[in-house]
């Protein structure tokens, strides 16, 4: 017997209003709730959110670093897709970014040895056998934390927060042990490539049109694989209902371990590019985050790939506009996750007030 | 303490599973309550305990008017029911089952003193149960000895069992109903939920049967066991009107043309099935080409368990399966899949279709494998065709949790691949209205003539001897062997369907 | 090293992993009623800072412990709601708020990083308690009143999970809510009740930390402790007795990590933090394949019996599904 009783929602008519009613009403919530945070911390809202979000376009050099943010976020949320469509909680993404920055700096350090002057082989081919590396260290770690999921039946969340944790563990022992800077081993990373094994840029900014070419042509595949294609259909269909769509024929394993591949593999490109584009070495938060955020643009969006694109952009813009704030106003730049969490949150708690009470 | 329902209504959306149903059982008295699924049974001993609530109606214990919203209320009252599958922690031991939500347990917990007690009940019951067990490892008939002695402990004046006698050995149910009696006999009032007509014959004082939501009738059942002679001369009488109540007093003709050939689709050899309730053997059976075989009986008697396994969806822990000549025992779903193998599920919206999904993605998912990409326009007009086939009330971009219960049927049948070796249904007309039930069965046939073989389960009697060849009866974990349809008439369908063989 | 020096090795364990004990226990309590608190990350960080901040303005240690309590209440009010009410993904919810309450304490204690404020005051060694061989130095010559505390609460939860009848009814909840509702208990009311007091002790942790263990205020405070405990309460098996010792191995950990740091040059005690999720993950392999119970099932039945309670790590039969009651 299931936990299950029958129930009967016996609500007074004033409850039973229109979905869209609940939905707008968190947002505006939410939006209600960030004024308060910057009224709290002793500033104007109206203020802090225009300088935020002014400083994200004011010059080429900031919307160079919108765009690197971007392409990176992109990545990442882009192979979520996958994941969140099938059923699936992966929570372990920030892993598959880092070990995909590992693989790829492992790759370039063989290439471009410590004591050459040179790469051993032509830079732009080094650099795309890194980037391949990348992905292909993302499957890997994607793939575990999917057969430990698949086969060993842990939750794909603990198992991803375990690997994530493991990927950094060994980072941080790498960045402070076999790679570490000549002379003194430190936070701030390994030695720096040459910049011969560095992303080419737009102009003077720090975005890459490799970047942003991958993140773009990311989404694009995944908007047409989802909509257009049997897997998309599949995965689908395996993430709202497991069991029917087994009894319907659908290889459900393969399909989550698929999701699993795909987004590792995404993920890996993420970390790639974090290495080859914007950090050019390994760091301890190699993914900044991004893989986390990434999680959070895909929920906002309710796993639907047509609209990454905005949200991404607008969560980028908070990021590098926030940066601005400890200099202009002495503010903390972590307003930017405030207000996106809340975003997220509020539209949770408004999806799931309309899925409750609404009238339908 | 003596217990009144009177003119209890309780509707589950449109279906009125209690149609003013009255049910009055004195104390001391064991009372059963007989009647098929979906007879309303279940619905009402849930509404006496607490479990759900009535829409409208009265209940009375010892006169006086009882307020009984919740599971709370009704133990206040000292009512108790013993569910069909057993409410119990399993990871938890014996005395710690026994000691969860009673009223006299104390805030500190007293284990020995517990266990002195519970070993004090088992000892006047006769119960065996060793109460540092853990529950999850007791056998069904242990946890309801668990669950009786518990319900005393905490005073109950009226015990309700439900279906009870599924699943325990016949030891255990020999205990279970002289411990029963002695209950009654001092004073308590029992309500026993059965379909088992041999159990409630030999136990209860009276019996209600129910059917469709109403109160078919009410009999006696003390002139059953005044003596050995006077019980046996009335034996005959009694079952048979009770078989009639249950039933109704004749079946449809049977009205399906022959299809059967003679090539073999289906074998089943020595197949054990177990689930955590049940053991169910089926030593035998050969399903033919076009043929139909029906599968009768109360549900939770193994159908499922039978069917899944005859669709590759659940190993069997013995036994083999043969399709077409192949053995197909243990391998994979697909492997059944691809040997032309179909399951549609009861339940259809948890287990046959995806809710959130349209019918056209339903569609699209069954014609998986046609390249990558989908062509929208034709699999648009695919969904379009198999609307108008199958009369489905819906567009190709309605989801199919908004469909009527009879569409998403429909849908199901349209995704049907053509041809197929064998198609295993669970209740295909459940829900649907007498038209939809005909033109259903009409698409059935169809497939039949072209040589689909057809095992389906079902609790609407009629349908089974409308539509089957042969007809195969579950009760309580036995398996009857298959007996042409002609063979068949109320009277032995009720009986086998009663547990007697 | 000789035992003077293992000693303190051992006793600063179990100073510096009492907050992370705090967690633990609190989270253990909210699970074992069914619901899963996955914004402990947040709500630790979000209840130090809040913690220092209302201790440094009323200048009072103990109403800074009490602001800390209301706001893991709070948090833990909106996991409640999203659900139980709400029936939402319980995951969902939490990862939001943990990383929204993490950002969040950030932003709002920006004006309170590196600044000093008042800490728990100094504790004494207990008299006749420290007398006893080894493990009197170890537990009883602590300086810290928070470690006493931690104790108390210790002892004070596995007595109630496992001697009292409203903690029978807890672990009732947890494993079968519907049995439960059948017995007359109120599932819902009670699993808010606990995923509340769960919280408010993880919002206490937090507060630990930052006026006593780990003083002060800075960005990021507490970074990391609230997904360890998550994964010490999946280690020691929803029992508050195995939680607080595998929140005392990690305590271990750490001290030996800043003892291997003077030998093994160059590898920060980041790398240490790796282990429990390891060792979580190597738990639940064993377990969810059910080897452990294979393994076990060769020993007779007696020492099997108490051999899987005490290693037992299935969770809460019911941890994470929605509850629905007429």
């Amino acid at each position: 017997m299931n936990s299950t009783i029958p129930s009967q929602t016996a609500l007074p008519w004033l409850w039973r209003l229109p979905a869209l009613v609940y939905r707008s009403g968190a947002l505006i919530i939410s939006l209600l709730l960030i004024g308060l945070i910057v009224l709290l911390s002793g500033a104007s809202p109206v203020e802090v959110i225009g300088r935020m979000l002014v400083g994200a376009v004011s010059t080429p050099d900031q919307v160079g670093r919108v765009v690197a943010t971007l392409s990176t976020l992109l990545l990442c949320a882009v192979g979520l897709v996958y994941t969140f469509n099938a059923g699936l909680y992966n929570l372990g993404v920030e892993g598959q970014v880092t070990f995909g920055a590992i693989a790829t700096t492992f790759v370039l350090r063989l290439l471009y040895p410590e004591e050459a002057t040179a790469s051993l082989l032509p830079p732009p081919l080094t650099i795309a056998l890194g980037v391949l590396a990348g992905a292909l260290g993302g499957v890997l770690w994607g793939l575990l934390a999917g057969a430990l999921h698949v086969y060993g039946r842990i939750s794909e969340i603990f198992a991803g927060l375990g690997l994530n944790f493991a990927a950094t563990g060994v980072a941080i022992y790498l960045i402070f042990g076999p790679w570490k800077r000549p002379g003194v081993a430190s936070l701030s990373g390994t030695q720096p490539f040459d910049e011969s094994l560095w992303l080419g840029t737009f102009g003077q900014t720090e975005a890459t049109p490799v970047g942003l070419g991958l993140g773009l042509l990311a989404l694009l595949i995944t908007i047409v694989v989802m909509r257009n294609t049997y897997f998309g259909l599949r995965l689908r269909a395996v993430g709202k209902n497991q069991y029917a769509a087994h009894v319907l024929g659908v290889p459900a394993r393969q399909q989550l371990l698929s999701a699993f591949l795909i987004c590792g593999l995404f993920a890996g490109l993420a970390g790639a590019i974090q290495v080859v584009g914007v950090f050019h070495r390994l760091i301890p938060n190699i993914s900044s985050n991004l893989g986390f955020l990434g999680l959070l643009v895909v929920m906002l969006v309710n796993f639907d790939p047509r609209w990454v694109l905005p949200v991404a952009l607008f969560f980028s813009a908070l990021n590098i506009g926030s940066l601005q704030l400890p200099l202009s106003l002495g503010l903390e730049s972590s307003l930017a996750g405030v207000i996106q969490g809340l975003l997220v949150l509020f539209a949770l708690i408004g999806r799931g007030l309309a899925q409750r009470y609404a009238a339908s | 303490m003596k217990v009144e329902l009177q003119h209890i209504h309780k509707h589950f959306g449109p279906v009125h599973a209690n149609d003013d149903v009255s049910l009055t059982v004195e104390a001391g008295t064991i009372h059963g309550l007989l009647g098929e699924n979906g007879a309303g049974k279940s619905t009402l001993v849930k509404i006496l305990s607490g479990f759900i609530t009535r829409d409208s109606g009265v209940i009375l214990l010892d006169g006086q008017p009882a307020h009984i919203q919740s599971p709370a209320d009704a133990l206040r009252y000292g009512i108790g029911m013993l569910h069909q599958d057993p409410l119990d922690f399993p990871p938890l031991t014996v005395v710690e089952n026994f000691m969860a939500g009673s009223p006299f347990t104390p805030p500190i917990l007293n284990p020995r003193a517990a266990e002195r007690e519970f070993r004090q009940w088992c000892a006047r019951f006769n119960f065996d149960i060793d109460p540092h067990a853990q529950v999850g490892d007791l056998t069904v008939g242990e946890r309801q000895q668990l669950e009786i002695v518990r319900l005393l402990a905490n005073g109950v004046g009226t015990l309700i069992l439900d279906e009870p006698t599924t699943g325990i050995s016949a030891s255990q149910k020999t205990l279970l109903f002289q411990t029963l009696r002695r209950l009654a006999d001092e004073g308590k009032s029992i309500i026993f939920v059965s379909h088992k007509l041999e159990d409630v014959e030999a136990l209860c004082d009276r019996v209600t049967v129910m059917r469709r939501g109403q109160v078919a009738g009410e009999l006696d059942l003390r002139p059953l066991h005044a003596g050995a002679q006077q019980a046996s001369s009335h034996q005959p009488e009694i079952a048979g009107r009770i078989v009639e109540l249950m039933f109704g007093r004749a079946l449809a003709m049977p009205t399906k043309p022959p299809t059967r050939r003679d090539e073999v689709i289906l074998s089943i050899e020595g197949l054990v099935l177990r689930s955590d309730r049940l053991e169910i053997r089926v030593d035998q059976l050969s399903l033919h080409r076009g043929e139909v075989v029906g599968i009768a009986g109360l549900e939770g008697s193994g159908q499922q368990l039978f069917l899944t396994a005859c669709a590759g969806l659940e190993p069997p822990a013995a036994g083999s399966i043969h399709i077409a000549g192949r053995n197909l025992t243990h391998r994979p779903y697909a492997d059944f899949l691809r040997a032309g193998v179909c399951y549609v599920p009861a339940d259809r919206l948890r287990e046959g279709l995806i809710a959130g999904l349209t019918i056209q993605e339903h569609v699209a998912l069954r014609a998986s494998g046609r390249g990558f990409f989908i062509d929208r326009a034709e699999v648009r007009a695919e969904a379009e065709r198999a609307i108008a086939a199958f009369n489905i009330r819906g567009r190709p971009d309605t989801y199919v949790e908004r469909l009527s219960g009879g569409n998403q049927q429909r849908t199901q049948l349209a995704l049907l691949p053509a041809p197929l070796s064998v198609l295993v249904m669970e209740h295909p007309t459940r829900g649907l209205d007498i038209e939809s039930t005909l033109w259903v069965w009409q698409q059935l046939i169809a497939r039949c003539q072209q040589g689909t073989a057809i095992l389906f389960a079902s609790s609407d009697l009629d349908e089974i001897v409308q539509y089957s060849d042969r007809v195969i009866v579950f009760s309580g974990g036995r398996v009857s062997p298959a007996i042409p349809v002609a063979e068949l008439d109320v009277e032995l369908l009720g009986q086998m369907i009663g547990g007697r063989f | 090293m000789d035992s003077a020096q293992l000693l303190i090795i051992l006793a600063t364990a179990i100073t510096t992993a009492t907050p992370l004990v705090f967690a633990c226990l609190g989270e253990t309590l909210t699970e074992r009623a069914g619901v899963i608190n996955l914004s402990a990350e947040g709500t630790v960080m979000l209840g130090a800072m809040v913690g220092f901040v209302v201790a440094k303005t009323t200048e009072s240690v103990w109403l800074g412990f009490l602001g800390a309590a209301a706001v893991g209440m709070l948090v833990a009010l909106i996991v409640a709601y999203g659900a139980i009410t709400l029936r939402q993904s319980q995951i969902a919810i939490g990862f939001v708020l943990a990383l929204l309450c993490s950002d969040l304490s950030s932003y709002l204690g920006n004006p309170y990083v590196r600044v000093p404020g008042p800490t728990v005051p100094p504790a004494f060694p207990i008299p006749i308690l420290e007398a006893i061989p080894v493990i009197g130095p170890l537990f009883f010559r602590q300086g810290d009143v928070l470690v006493y505390a931690s104790y108390v609460l210790i002892i004070g939860m596995w007595f109630y999970f496992y001697r009292t009848r409203t903690g029978l009814t807890l672990r009732a909840i947890g494993e079968q809510p519907a049995a439960a509702f059948v017995r007359g208990h109120n599932v819902i009311a009670l699993r808010y009740l606990y995923t509340l007091v769960g919280g408010a002790m993880i919002g206490i942790a937090g507060a630990a930390f930052s006026l006593d263990f780990k003083a002060g205020w800075s960005h990021r405070h507490t970074a990391g402790y609230g997904w360890i405990a998550l994964a010490i309460v999946i280690f020691g098996g929803w029992n508050p007795l195995r939680a607080a010792l595998g929140a005392y191995l990690f305590g271990i950990l750490q001290s030996l990590a800043s003892v291997a740091q003077s030998s093994i040059q160059d590898v920060p005690t980041q790398v240490f933090t790796v282990a429990p999720f390891i060792l979580m993950i190597l738990v639940l392999v064993l377990t969810s394949a059910g080897w452990l119970g294979r393994l076990l099932g060769y020993l007779p039945v007696t020492p099997r019996r108490a051999l899987m309670r005490a290693l037992r790590t299935a969770p809460p039969a019911a941890l994470g599904r929605p509850f629905e009651q007429d």
